[in-house]
């Protein structure tokens, strides 16, 4: 550690004003923060709300997504030995090892594309390299079909951290997620990818590997049930996006982002109630035609990217409201906008994408008239008071 | 032919840095619509050209003798006239790009460029340099137009004016997929913005401060 220290401080005025690496300053204090905590000192008036900062939550949110992660790895192989009919004869192992060699590639890939742009970009505008990539690198190939072809994923990358992030100023100011940019993006350009009965599940490329198969949720839209055990699609062995299936997994992340207060648990329980309220309804009183209106409510929760997108899309502290009743308010029509996308739309089967998309739009609006309600209500009182 | 400076600028600056599209974002809405490939762009460019040209010549011609008050009708009127003309021209030989552009031939007769032109120019100066000031103005809403079609119809469609660009078997067995987002209004858009954010860059008297 102090060899590494020294090293970083013998290179260190390079990068300073007048160095000869100068132009690569953001860069290197990118790096130096990375490794150590900055020693620097504010020298004017500070404003210090929270001892952990910007890349310190964004790891605990790096970490929440892990089990996830994993899960998503092994579920991949165990789809494909699935589908092959091979699954007694392979080992945890081979199963394992089959799902990284898929997903490990998608990482690197949406990493170092992501990256690459977020630091010549910084580095363009002279800012500190910002860490908010470091998460939705990570949530990018969790919403991706596993056999995504990767050229595919450095562009949606790309279109999603110019697009999505760097045009409106970087991290902290973009108006959508950039994770669901990316998957929005393919899901519009690439349909033949990621058409809406494969939505969360892409299969062309690799047929002769075995590796197609319909989502569960577009299962569920043509014949009314998933063929899937409940506790099964609770686990998550069911076909999907990498990262969305396994709701045990997801309960993981949400509970380490709940302890250590890194997400609202106001967003995350709002979509679940509304999302669970919306499809009880449609069960009550959706048409009996309607395949997705008569799944059951418990389903629509724990198919496809229902928890996954409450647990770590809604809850995006910068594209969701910032008022606390706001984050009820929009936690609330998210989960009914997906529910309703699922159920009369028979061209999506997946509304979570959609739904939040559309609420991250709102989220200003929202915070904008909790605020005015709370103005006009001081207001009265005070009025009353005068009296 | 040599042109004097402030008729040099009425021809060239809408080409550049006063163009109609892109600095003064006017005419979006069709540069949406019919972008998707290339020829029925570059029919609309030369359509919206031939008509601001003439318009802008025509009123330039009246401008003394229009009641104030009612010039924007006389000028609509003009213009409806001239839209009509055109749209029967392109339905008699033009058939299929004129299947194309469907309505929006019709509805140059709201394309802002238009009666920006009209109002901002065409009724304070004279025919010739008002005719140039059309053309100009028609060229470089063309101009981007083709620029955006050029983008939206190979990365989407994978053609050019229709011929095979990309949608060989060799290419296509390498994985290479046409865009469908491309081919939706939406990228028009995010194409403009970025000949905007080019233009910007490259053109210090652009930028705000």
């Amino acid at each position: 550690m102090k060899a590494l220290r020294k090293y970083i401080d013998s290179v260190k005025p390079n990068f300073e004003e007048g160095g000869k690496f100068s132009w690569l300053r953001s860069t290197f204090g990118g790096f130096e923060t990375f490794l150590f905590t900055p020693n620097e000192v504010n020298k004017g008036g500070v404003h210090v709300r929270d001892a952990v900062d910007l890349k310190r939550t964004i790891i605990v949110v790096v970490l929440a997504l892990l089990p996830a992660l994993l899960f998503g790895m092994y579920n991949t192989g165990y789809q494909h030995f699935r589908m092959h009919g091979i699954l007694d004869a392979v080992t945890f192992g081979d199963i394992f090892w089959y799902g990284f060699v898929q997903v490990f590639p998608i990482i690197v890939v949406s990493y170092v594309v992501g990256l690459s742009i977020e630091f010549a970009v910084a580095q363009m505008r002279g800012h500190e390299i910002n860490e908010g990539f470091l998460a939705t690198g990570m949530l990018i190939p969790l919403v991706m079909p596993a056999d995504v072809p990767l050229w595919i994923v450095a562009v949606a990358t790309a279109f999603a951290v110019i697009f999505g992030k760097e045009v409106f100023g970087g991290t902290g100011m973009n108006l959508w997620n950039p994770a669901l940019i990316a998957r929005a993006f393919l899901f519009f350009a690439y349909p033949s990818k990621m058409s809406g009965d494969s939505v969360w599940y892409g299969n062309q490329v690799n047929v002769a590997d075995g590796f197609s198969g319909a989502t569960a949720l577009s299962v569920a839209n043509q014949t009314g049930s998933t063929g899937f055990d409940f506790m099964d699609q609770v686990y998550g062995f069911i076909p999907g996006s990498i990262g969305e299936t396994s709701v045990i997994a997801i309960a993981l992340g949400a509970l380490l982002m709940l302890c250590t207060g890194v997400a609202s648990w106001k967003t995350m329980f709002s979509v679940f109630i509304g999302g669970a309220l919306t499809a009880y309804l449609f069960n009550q009183f959706g048409a009996e035609s309607n395949n997705m209106a008569q799944l059951c409510w418990c389903d629509h929760l724990v198919l496809g990217g229902f928890c996954f997108g409450a647990v770590f899309m809604a809850t995006d502290p910068v594209t969701s409201p910032r008022t606390e009743s706001g984050k009820y308010i929009y936690g609330f029509l998210i989960g009914a906008m997906a529910i309703i996308i699922r159920v009369l739309n028979p061209g999506y089967p997946e509304g979570m994408m959609l739904a939040i998309l559309l609420l991250n739009t709102f989220a200003p609006l929202i915070d904008n008239i909790i605020v005015g309600r709370n103005i006009s209500r001081r207001k009265n009182r005070v009025k009353q008071i005068a009296k | 032919m040599s042109l004097s400076k402030k008729n040099k600028e009425a021809l060239l600056n809408p080409l550049s840095i006063n163009n109609p599209v892109t600095v003064q974002v006017l005419g979006i809405c069709s540069a949406l619509a019919v972008t998707a490939q290339l020829e029925p762009a570059l029919v609309m460019g030369l359509s919206v050209t031939v008509i601001v040209a003439i318009a802008n010549v025509v009123i330039s011609l009246m401008r003394n003798t229009i009641p104030n008050r009612i010039r924007i009708i006389v000028q609509l009127v003009v213009v409806a006239t001239l839209v009509t003309i055109v749209s029967e021209v392109l339905k008699a030989f033009a058939y299929d790009v004129s299947v194309q552009l469907s309505v929006y031939v019709g509805l140059i007769i709201t394309n802002c460029i238009l009666m920006g032109r009209l109002e901002a120019f065409a009724m304070q100066n004279g025919p010739w340099a008002s005719f140039l000031d059309g053309i100009g103005n028609g060229l470089g809403y063309a101009k981007i137009l083709v620029i955006v079609a050029f983008f939206r119809e190979l990365l989407g469609s994978g053609t050019l004016f229709g011929f095979n660009i990309l949608n060989y078997d060799a290419i296509q067995e390498a994985g290479y997929i046409n865009n469908g987002l491309m081919l939706m209004p939406p990228m028009a858009l995010i194409i403009c913005a970025c000949i905007i954010w080019w233009q910007r860059a490259h053109n210090k008297d652009l930028q705000e401060k």
